[in-house]
């Protein structure tokens, strides 16, 4: 069977060759360098430019965002037809094609996160490895075998050599910002750069992808941290009931309700500039806009207007201008925010396919959730799934090297 | 130093900034091939819609030739039929690429009545060979490729699969191979017409729709046809500058 037959209806006159391409996976891959990108802004907010108050969300924000960095290429791979022919990208770019060129940026913004990482862990790796030392045990010895290959061999951590750690950290994650929103802005510029697609092609979309990564880093960041923090209390608490000496700290609702001030500029700008976007294609009216119109106000109504703009950004918007933010009112907003985004993604790449070319028909993706062969699962709900639980499981992992969770309450800062 | 001195040495220097970066211009390797050797062949067709009748032969024949099975619905060539009804209702439609013909009164399963309608015809498409391609220009790893004689082609063993290039042509000329899962488009025949042979889609119409030729000669038919009478091509505004010309165009072609 041809690629895309499995899940794509067509509706009236499509182009013989016609399919809906590209699936789900392209909806996961700017979802993730979005997150990336927006939690690696968030973690600099302290790093650069010195918010003290979000010190604890910051530092976890720069471990999840490598997590995320490592999970953001892999929806391309699930989607390739060719995936073992996946490094051809690296040895034979071609420039002109902003996929290319995302590759490269890819890279460079890798390095930069990892020695981001290494530099703000650098003290504690070495520590540990000299903690461990004359310790017994399988265990013991494996880690401090980890830890000391983590130090790459840098020991020195007197006064001297961490003050240069920190000034080190701040130039990195200065430069990480811009390298972040071209990392993200690319992304936009893919689709923003198909001149064929009468929904893709306009330059906002960079622009449009990077406020809304903004938004969805931040937003991620908040509820991951709420969630893990909340979690812990909890479990705390179940396990030493009568200790009332051991005082778990949850999440600090004046860290969350800081954050929320950053989400809330970030959305603004969003949906400013999609409102933007949508009010000149309508004003210009060009010949592509009948058929825009009738998948944006009609086949994709529900979609666009009630699932993105109502529940993703108008809710959420007003619940966290509110005052008097609590904890649980936040968990709602950002999730509802993370749907607006993901929603926002979908509206994008499916509903940029949702039409033909010939302006004469549609099509439709019908998302396979049961995944009876490779492609269905690929290409479907299960394999979207894989992606959106992978940077959670690395957290994990790396969380045990790079402890980024303070959960005791530490009276010296 | 004179004041006419001073400038001169101004313009030279400023002549000399120029000329690195006019002389580091990378240079594609068909631009390269062209620097060394001009080639005298440059492959243009041209389809005459009024002559189209929409038996499908010519796909039938391409599936054959470019081993695309008869059963997928894609095809590197297609035939559309339009249908403009008297009230200006445009009904469209190509069943699996209009292999088996156009036996139907039936267009998208609406029964048409021959009394309502205002005009009918066949459009025959395939890749246009864009001088200006964009398929080329987004292929990350460079495996859609335009050869000297103007034909665009991809490198099977080296296509990751990836799609842009059929999200970036505007005519839905490719699709993905339904055997080997890399892109695939009309190649103009290419292994056919550089042995001196006609496409199989030319050889196949009985009726002289499809024409294909060298327009770099100017006695050759297709280059006649192109530079004394009124054609045009699709979807001029992309700026593709497609090398498939058409006769008799209707403005309701998509
Ligand atoms: S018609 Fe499409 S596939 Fe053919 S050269 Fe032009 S853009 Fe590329
Ligand atoms: S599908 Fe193949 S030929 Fe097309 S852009 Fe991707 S790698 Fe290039």
């Amino acid at each position: 069977m041809v690629h895309g037959a499995e899940w794509t209806t067509k509706e009236l006159f499509t182009y013989p060759n016609e399919y809906i391409y590209w699936t789900i996976q392209i909806v996961m891959y700017p979802l993730m360098t979005g997150f990336v990108a927006g939690a690696f802004v968030l973690s600099s907010l302290y790093h650069v430019f010195g918010q003290k108050d979000i010190k604890d969300l910051a530092k976890f924000s720069l471990v999840f965002s490598f997590a995320l960095l490592i999970v953001a290429p892999m929806p391309l791979l699930f989607h390739l037809q060719q995936p073992q022919r996946n490094t051809e990208v690296f040895f034979t770019p071609h420039f002109t094609s902003a996929i290319a060129a995302f590759g490269m940026v890819y890279l460079i913004y890798m390095m930069i996160v990892a020695a981001e990482v290494w530099f703000v862990y650098r003290k504690h790796f070495v520590e540990q490895a000299i903690a461990l030392i004359g310790k017994g045990g399988l265990i013991n010895f494996v880690n401090r075998l980890i830890f000391n290959l983590l130090t790459l061999g840098a020991y020195d951590i007197g006064e001297q050599a961490v003050h240069k750690d920190e000034k080190l950290i701040k130039v990195l994650a200065g430069i990480g910002i811009p390298v972040a929103f071209f990392l993200h802005g690319y992304a936009g510029f893919i689709f923003g750069s198909v001149k064929a697609n009468a929904l893709w092609t306009t330059p906002l979309m960079p622009i449009i992808f990077i406020m809304s990564a903004v938004v969805s880093g931040v937003a991620l960041c908040m509820v991951t941290y709420i969630v893990i923090m909340e979690w812990k209390k909890f479990r705390a608490k179940k396990k030493h009931e009568d200790q009332v000496s051991v005082e778990i700290k949850g999440a600090e609702v004046d860290v969350i309700r800081k954050t929320s001030k950053y989400l809330i500029a970030a959305m603004i700008a969003a949906m400013t500039l999609e409102m933007l976007d949508l009010v000149f294609r309508g004003y210009t009216a060009m010949k592509s806009w009948d058929i825009l119109r009738s998948v944006i106000y009609g086949k994709d109504f529900f979609n666009i207007f009630v699932l993105q703009y109502l529940c993703g950004n108008l809710i959420p918007f007003i619940l966290l201008l509110i005052p008097g933010l609590t904890i649980r009112r936040a968990v709602i907003a950002t999730l509802l925010v993370l749907l607006g985004v993901f929603m926002m993604r979908w509206n994008v790449v499916i509903g940029g396919q949702a039409f033909s070319n010939s302006y004469a028909g549609y099509m439709h993706y019908s998302m396979p959730i049961i995944p009876h062969n490779l492609e269905a699962f690929k290409e479907g709900a299960a394999g979207a799934l894989v992606i959106a639980i992978l940077p959670f499981v690395f957290f994990w992992f790396f969380n045990k090297f790079a402890p980024s969770l303070k959960f005791k309450r530490d009276n010296n800062e | 130093m004179t004041r006419r001195g001073f400038i001169i040495t101004i313009v030279k220097g400023a002549a000399l900034a120029a000329l690195p970066a006019g002389a580091l211009k990378v240079l594609s390797p068909s631009e390269v091939m062209a620097a060394i050797k001009e080639t005298p062949v440059l492959w243009g067709f041209v389809v005459d819609t009024y002559k189209c009748v929409g038996c499908g032969l010519c796909v039938k024949a391409c599936k054959q030739e470019n081993e695309i099975p008869l059963e997928v619905p894609v095809s590197r060539t297609w035939v559309e039929r339009y249908i403009i009804l008297k009230d200006g209702r445009v009904l469209i439609d190509s069943p699996h690429a209009g292999a088996n013909g156009f036996t139907s009164q039936k267009v998208n399963n609406i029964e048409v009545n021959p009394e309502n309608i205002a005009k009918a015809f066949f459009v025959p498409k395939l890749c246009n060979q864009c001088e200006n391609p964009p398929c080329v220009q987004v292929c990350p790893v460079g495996a859609t490729y335009k050869t000297t004689d103007g034909v665009i082609l991809i490198d099977r063993k080296w296509c990751i699969g990836c799609g842009y290039c059929i999200q970036s042509c505007p005519y839905g000329a490719r699709f993905f191979n339904p055997i080997l899962r890399v892109a695939e488009k009309c190649t103009f025949c290419y292994h056919r017409i550089s042995q001196g042979m006609k496409t199989a889609c030319v050889d196949a119409c009985p009726f002289g729709a499809r024409q294909i030729g060298n327009l770099k000669d100017r006695n050759d038919p297709v280059t006649k046809i192109i530079q004394n009478e009124r054609v045009s091509v699709l979807k001029d505004a992309f700026g593709t500058k497609p090398q498939v010309y058409y006769i008799g165009m209707d403005e309701n072609v998509r």
